[in-house]
């Protein structure tokens, strides 16, 4: 590999996770698109760079069939213009720009839209949308931060750079001592290995994490709790104690929490504990929550359906304006109670990920997918498009967990078109087959001149 | 010879560089068909590092290798997966009205199968 | 570009040129206001109606990372009011913080072409930019949170003046802001770092800082005007909402001391002191204020009224937000962003049997009534603060009807009405002339928008014509024509087209050695790369560049035109 071939990109954007750390700094081969070095990326962004160079792949497949995007685009507008209850999905691994066209296709054909969120911390949304949240960027956690508590999370293998760009070793503001100016807790129901990083490791038993944020939230308050807590958490009445009176002592306190959470009975309740709890804490100090995000741009595709509807996930468009309600028209359930007649999946897997029953309907409607790497999902796609990676190979704008925008600066070009100009050439085809937004029987139009 | 176990499906550092690589590859497969099983139900179970056992909900079933751990910790009773192709085989639909399907802390049998049973059924 | 129209017989009101319901042609071409036109140009009969410019808020929270939470945060806010989708309109739902569509598209139907995102932190400032990409129709721009910069602060406590003025315009061209905004200056430090406290006084240290919010205060308006920016810093005051803060405002707006400063949302401190049973009792100092202001050439102030009925308070003074979630006990959302800005968000009702809540109200129309130079006293609610922007016809017919206002008055809590001085000023009544000032030209000429807020030939083509109805709240609320940018985007009160606005921003010049200071700091500091923050003109679509006054004496800067 001669130096006239290599490129180097600073500043660029690992999306592989939440943390959208944006120092990575890239060595591309340009003569074979590929990035053959990420200084500062962690193991996960290491393995996403150097497994995301330009394979040769047909630009669409149409049942199988090799096809142009153009092919692609006219079938797959085909699908969408003519099902009658469409669904769109994924979106957490691709550029807002891509999204913003997504959510606005929805619109514009009365379908769904849903993001991973919905199967990730949608649960955590609901809890906001009843309780609130007390939360920082990054950078205060970084500065500010000396109580840090893990909740149902596992970041040395989900989030690496969590502990070392972020939250537990550098050096912050009032945090110059970096990791000795902190005390980190980590409570999980199995030792991981982000265990050796805590200082005060709770291992609470599986199930009983509302019960644990519940005697907090009670002890905080100057409240009794019974001794017999531990029978039912393993957590006994002195380490709650204890806990307690260290978060309402500390400085500013931060508690980042996960899937533990949201993925396990009790769900947003879970969620609406914690950040309770939180919320709680402020009476007597500096107190923040926040979810850890798993992709690159779910925060990105929350924010978007967020403004562009009023509601984060899960939103459907059939009576004309957006409604939104968990279980009704959130994905999971679409798909395993058979309710979805098409669907159009966008940088995501679900056909991997989802419930079986859920993956069965997949197989018998026509499903889009949009995707730089073959997937279970394309595999049963009706069109399958391959589109550039973004971040990689497109520009455009992403959102770490904690709700900073970033650029991206793509590494290298795709001969592939990206996310949102596959979406942008659908959607104009889908609007002239349909001569503009649908119109559900019974609303006003409006006047149709230019 | 059946028993009944917790089931924590979650994230590991290789199963996001697998998944990096691809989901459809052998290295994904292999990451994710690894179930964590603390050492001392294995040895009442009979198994080994290596050994097949079959994980059965309501929903469905997935076989699986098993690795050993420490009971401080994985504590008895408990099973660790990575997020796969197997773990979704296990996962029911139903949401209860959340849109979220519960993927840990699920409650599945287990039980030691042959060597030569097929790895990840469905 | 756009339409050529011809307008006539309608009732114009320009205050800026001085037109008081003259009937007058008014003739636009390629997006601008000409002063003819050819003859089988299409022609809008506006026989019976009220020509105005297109309104412009000077005030308003639309968009943004802090908005967008508030927007999560309350489904049942949206299942209230939905806003369906047609053939060329994006659907979206409302309450009072509408989704981005929605929120376009109804300040359209109101007849407003202009809207200013008031409290944006620079780390946020691309996800304010991309909502305003989605908020069709009306122009925009945005004031940026400096109030509580920490690298401003060290700048300053070290006296490096330059470098302060430097690296203030750096920011504001670095963000494509259109002016620097403080919010409850030196509150910020002691709330994330000293458990939640606040600052109360002018001359209190703030926290670990050699500082104190009257140097910050005077600092700011000094580079502001310094910069020769077109809108000065946009102040909001110290102790919102508290009791006797009257005091705190006279303050501020005395350190001005001549130089240009606008104090936002007034209402909200305006407040006296009276002993109670249980602790002291608001009252209202609006005479006092409005006396100051009307006497301060210099000083200029958006009203922040208050509506009855459910509101959301959202802002940047996060001490603020916590204190009035005492009062509902409901959610609350603090969010905190690095070295720049604090934030709280609590759903609120204004009620008008509540003492406190009545007398808000009443101190809002006062400061109206009182005014005697409405072009330095404009119209805002602080949206959603003090009310959606919804509720503007209706304060409109307020201020131009006194029995409706004396039927209203007589409605709401009687001791508040007592504690006021709306008795003395309830019988004033503003004209159309005054109310264009107040919702038009004076907004537009605050911002420095001189293509704004008026009808003169070279003026942007916006243009709103209501039917005249004696109903006030009626006629605002459903202009029959609005026109945008030469663009007919409301005929016969229904949507014919939609477009995109612009953005306005500035772009003050500044040494690009401080690049040298601000950097080191991002790197020891920030959690994103120095290189990442400014953002890129391209993420702009379109926009135009509003030149300083330096800039206008000398250009070097070309201000760009779609």
């Amino acid at each position: 590999m001669s130096d006239e071939n290599t490129k180097t990109v600073s500043n660029a954007t690992c999306t592989f996770c939440g943390c959208v750390c944006d120092d990575m700094i890239l060595t591309v081969d340009m003569e074979h698109h590929r990035i053959t070095k990420s200084q500062n990326a962690c193991v996960l962004g290491k393995a996403w760079f150097k497994e995301h160079s330009v394979e040769e792949r047909p630009f669409a497949l149409i049942s199988g069939r090799k096809a142009s995007t153009e092919e692609g685009v006219e079938e797959a507008a085909r699908i969408l213009a003519e099902a009658r209850y469409p669904i769109i999905y994924g979106l957490s691994d691709t550029t807002c720009e891509a999204q913003r066209v997504a959510v606005s296709i929805a619109d514009m054909i009365g379908g769904n839209i849903d993001t991973t969120t919905s199967v990730c911390h949608g649960p955590t949304g609901m809890a906001f949308q009843s309780v609130g949240e007390s939360t920082a960027s990054l950078g205060e956690i970084k500065n500010r931060a000396d109580l840090i508590i893990f909740w149902g999370g596992n970041p040395a293998e989900a989030h690496p750079r969590l502990f070392s760009r972020y939250a537990v070793t550098p050096k912050g503001m009032y945090t110059p001592n970096g990791r000795k100016d902190r005390t980190v807790v980590l409570v999980d129901v199995r030792r991981t290995a982000s265990t050796p990083v805590a200082d005060i490791f709770l291992q609470v038993k599986p199930g009983s994490d509302f019960e644990v944020l519940w005697a907090l939230r009670a002890l905080v308050k100057g409240r009794k709790v019974d001794a017999s807590i531990e029978e039912r958490t393993g957590i006994s009445l002195a380490v709650l104690e204890d806990l307690t009176a260290r978060m309402k002592r500390c400085q500013f306190g931060a508690l980042l929490f996960g899937m533990g959470l949201t993925m396990t009975r009790g769900r947003h309740f879970n969620a609406g504990a914690l950040l309770a709890l939180a919320t709680d804490l402020n009476e007597f100090t500096h107190f923040v929550a926040a979810p850890v995000r798993g992709h690159g741009n779910v925060t990105g595709a929350d924010n978007v359906v967020s403004w562009q509807t009023g509601y984060p996930f899960g939103v459907n468009f059939s009576r004309g304006y957006p409604r939104f309600n968990p279980g009704e028209w959130t994905t999971a359930d679409l798909l395993a109670r058979g309710e979805a007649d098409a669907a159009m999946i966008i940088a995501s897997d679900p056909a991997a990920n989802f419930a079986k029953g859920a993956i069965e309907h997949l197989k018998r409607i026509p499903v889009i997918t949009l995707d730089p790497k073959t997937s279970v999902t394309s595999q049963i796609a009706r069109v399958a498009f391959t589109t550039a990676t973004y971040g990689i190979n497109t520009p455009g704008t992403v959102y770490r967990m904690d709700g900073v925008p970033i650029s991206l600066r793509p590494a290298f070009e795709s001969p592939y078109p990206s996310d949102e100009q596959v979406l942008t050439a659908i959607r104009e085809r889908v609007r002239t087959l349909l001569g503009g937004n649908r119109i559900p029987a019974g609303t006003p139009l409006a006047a149709t001149s230019t | 010879m059946a028993e009944k176990m917790t089931l924590i499906g979650g994230r590991s550092s290789k199963q996001g560089t697998a998944l990096c690589v691809g989901k459809l590859g052998e290295e994904y497969l292999d990451v994710t068909t690894i179930v964590e099983m603390n050492a001392e139900d294995m040895a009442r179970l009979g198994l080994q590092s290596d050994s097949k056992v079959r994980l059965r909900t309501e929903t469905g079933e997935a076989i699986v290798r098993c690795k050993s751990r420490d009971t401080k910790d994985l504590p008895r009773g408990l099973l660790f997966i990575a997020y796969g192709p197997a773990s979704s085989q296990l996962m029911a639909g139903d949401t209860a009205g959340s849109g979220m399907p519960i993927s840990k802390n699920l409650e599945v049998e287990v039980e030691p199968v042959r060597e030569d049973a097929e790895s990840h059924g469905g | 570009m756009g339409s050529t129209l011809r307008i006539v017989n309608g009732r114009v009101y320009d205050p800026a040129n001085a037109l008081d319901g003259v009937v007058r042609d008014i003739c636009v071409l390629d997006g601008r206001i000409v002063a003819a036109v050819p003859a089988d140009a299409k022609t809008i009969d506006a026989r019976g109606m009220v020509v105005m410019p297109g309104g412009v808020d000077i005030h308003c929270h639309i968009a943004g990372s802090k908005v967008n939470m508030a927007r999560k945060l309350q489904p049942e806010d949206h299942r209230h009011d939905v806003h369906v989708r047609t053939r060329l309109t994006r659907s979206g739902t409302g309450g009072t913080v509408p989704s981005t569509f929605t929120t376009g598209y109804r300040y359209a139907a109101l007849g407003y072409t202009a809207a200013m995102e008031a409290a944006v932190t620079p780390l946020g400032a691309r996800s304010t930019l991309e909502e305003l990409q989605d908020t069709p129709v009306i122009d925009k721009g945005f004031f940026m949170l400096v109030g509580n910069n920490v690298l401003l602060y060290r700048l300053l406590q070290e006296g490096r003046l330059e470098e302060f003025r430097h690296a203030l315009a750096w920011w504001l061209s670095a963000t494509k802001a259109y002016a620097p905004k403080l919010v409850n200056p030196g509150a910020d430090e002691l709330w994330k770092g000293n458990r939640n406290a606040n600052i109360t006084l002018l001359d209190e240290k703030i926290g670990p800082f050699d500082l104190t919010p009257r140097k910050v205060i005077d600092a700011f308006i000094g580079a502001a005007n310094d910069l020769g920016l077109p809108h000065p810093v946009h102040i909001h005051c110290n102790n919102l909402g508290h009791t006797g803060n009257y005091e705190t405002t006279l303050e501020t707006m005395r350190i001005a001391d001549g130089r240009r400063a606008h104090i936002t949302h007034i209402q909200f401190h305006s407040y006296g002191s009276v002993a109670g049973k249980s602790g002291d009792n608001p009252t209202s100092r609006a005479t006092e204020i409005a006396e100051f202001v009307n006497s301060h050439p210099n000083i200029s102030a958006d009203v922040g009224a208050v509506m009855f009925g459910r509101s959301t308070s959202m802002t940047a003074d996060a001490p603020l937000a916590y204190m009035l979630r005492r009062f509902g006990g409901g959610k609350w959302i603090n969010a905190d962003t690095e070295h720049e800005s604090g934030c709280g968000i609590v759903p609120f009702t204004y009620q008008d049997k509540v003492y406190t809540n009545a007398l808000q109200w009443a101190i809002g129309l006062e400061l109206f009534l009182r005014s005697e130079d409405p072009w330095r006293m404009v119209f805002s609610t602080d949206h959603p603060n003090g009310g959606s922007f919804m509720s503007y016809p209706k304060l409109i017919r307020l201020l131009m009807d006194r029995e409706f206002r004396k039927q209203e008055m007589a409605k709401v809590n009687q001791k508040a009405i007592e504690a006021s001085g709306l008795r003395e000023c309830q019988d004033r009544e503003l004209s159309l002339y005054e109310i264009a000032v107040i919702t038009r030209a004076g907004p537009a000429r605050l911002l420095g928008l001189t293509g704004k807020g008026h009808l003169g030939v070279g003026a942007d083509a916006d243009v709103t014509i209501y039917e005249e109805n004696a109903d006030k709240e009626e006629m605002f609320s459903t202009p029959r024509y609005v026109i945008k940018g030469g663009e007919l985007i409301i005929e016969d009160h229904e949507f014919r087209t939609d477009c995109e606005g612009r953005v306005f921003h500035v772009a003050p010049d500044y040494d690009p050695a401080i690049e040298q200071v601000i950097q080191p700091f991002f790197e020891d500091f920030y959690t994103i790369q120095f290189a990442n923050y400014p953002v890129d003109i391209e993420y702009l679509h379109h926009h135009q560049v509003v030149p300083t006054t330096p800039q206008q004496a000398t250009p070097t800067v070309a201000s760009e035109r779609p």
